[in-house]
């Protein structure tokens, strides 16, 4: 029990950076709070991916000089995997942000309960 | 609506600034197969350059050099430049996407490789940049009318 | 209310961690993400696509079809963003 709290200390940091963005999600009530949260909780998943593929005495994945010896290099796969999530972060992102200005042009606040009480 | 901002040195500044912005941002989506860079690093930067315009000489001014119609079109052809490349290479006998099969008068097959990979980076560049322009324009230009003047 | 979210996230990331027990250490290089394809795309980057950087001809070659489905993403992001805040003339 105690290795495993020592010797994978680093799965504790991701865990408490996903956390965070989860209870920004659902604990607050202001709209644009919860959009925030969203973006901690997303920026903790690639950091926790891209934490995978690490070696020990590995380089960038960019080739170098001489035979190429797989122990060399980082793993490239969850580098690219992120790529095509960042752009999907941002991309979501967006559209969040103009149905937000919507819902401000209709409702002219941004918190959940007076929105909610002014649908009923 | 972003006005000009009334300041002599930022006006100075992104006039000397934009084009080593840009020319940068071309060495990073050309340079994406011997360093850190591609498609999609180049295009946020090359877009980064023309947001800075929008926000130091307001959107009034700088409506001659990029409009909303030009920007669609340029969201199109870079999708386009994509999925085009792609045809081509199943119109020549191989599978899709498989640029091995590229009409190009090179001497080996994995040269003709990294241009078909140069070429989609250049696609999804120019698509990359049109889409963050535009959502910054169409979130800009909202008016929410509760806004006090 | 917030004692209640408090609870659940305390709950989630209690699960997390247990589950994190066999998880790989931190820098294995025999852990089952490096094992499988990734030597073969790390060996064969050069004879087969002459571009020294792994992520890019990982990404633009050998995986082509998810960049196409990820242009497409943002571009349909682009048009709806462009659709929902339109001024309407009259």
């Amino acid at each position: 029990m105690l290795d495993y709290l020592v010797s994978k200390y680093n799965y504790w940091i991701y865990i408490f950076l996903m956390m965070l963005g989860f209870y920004a999600m659902m604990g607050k009530r202001n709209l644009m709070k919860k959009l925030i949260g969203m973006s901690i909780f997303q920026t903790a998943i690639f950091l926790f991916f891209i934490s995978i593929g690490v070696k020990k005495g590995g380089t960038l994945p960019i080739m170098m000089e001489g035979a190429a010896r797989a122990a060399d290099y980082v793993n490239p796969l969850p580098h690219v995997l992120m790529l095509t999530a960042i752009v999907v972060m941002v991309s979501t992102t967006g559209v969040a942000l103009a149905v937000l200005l919507l819902i401000y042009r209709r409702y002219k606040t941004l918190e959940e309960n007076e929105i909610l009480r002014s649908t009923r | 609506m972003i006005v000009q901002y009334e300041n002599v040195i930022i006006k100075t500044i992104s006039r000397i600034l934009i084009p080593f912005i840009q020319i940068y941002a071309l060495y990073v989506i050309m340079h994406g197969h011997y360093s850190p860079g591609g498609g999609f690093q180049g295009g946020v930067i090359l877009g980064a350059s023309f947001i800075l315009l929008v926000m130091a000489f307001g959107a009034e001014a700088s409506q001659k050099r990029i409009s909303l119609k030009k920007l669609t079109v340029l969201a199109s052809l870079g999708l386009l430049i994509y999925s085009g490349i792609g045809l081509v290479a199943l119109l020549w006998g191989g599978n899709y996407l498989d640029y091995g099969n590229l009409p190009l008068p090179l001497a080996t097959v994995p040269e003709i490789r990294a241009m078909g990979i140069l070429g989609i980076e250049i696609g999804v560049g120019i698509g990359v940049m049109a889409i963050m322009i535009s959502i910054f324009l169409a979130i800009t230009s909202f008016e929410t009318g509760g806004e006090n003047a | 209310m917030k004692i209640f979210v408090l609870l659940v996230v305390l709950l989630t990331g209690g699960l997390l961690l247990a589950g994190m027990e066999e998880m790989p250490g931190w820098g294995d290089p025999s852990s089952p993400p490096s094992m499988h394809v990734s030597p073969r795309y790390i060996e064969k980057t050069m004879e087969e696509t002459a571009t020294p950087n792994m992520v890019t001809s990982v990404l633009a070659d050998y995986r082509g079809y998810d960049t196409l489905g990820e242009t497409t993403v943002i571009f349909a992001a682009g048009v709806a963003c462009l659709l929902l805040l339109r001024k309407d003339d009259p």
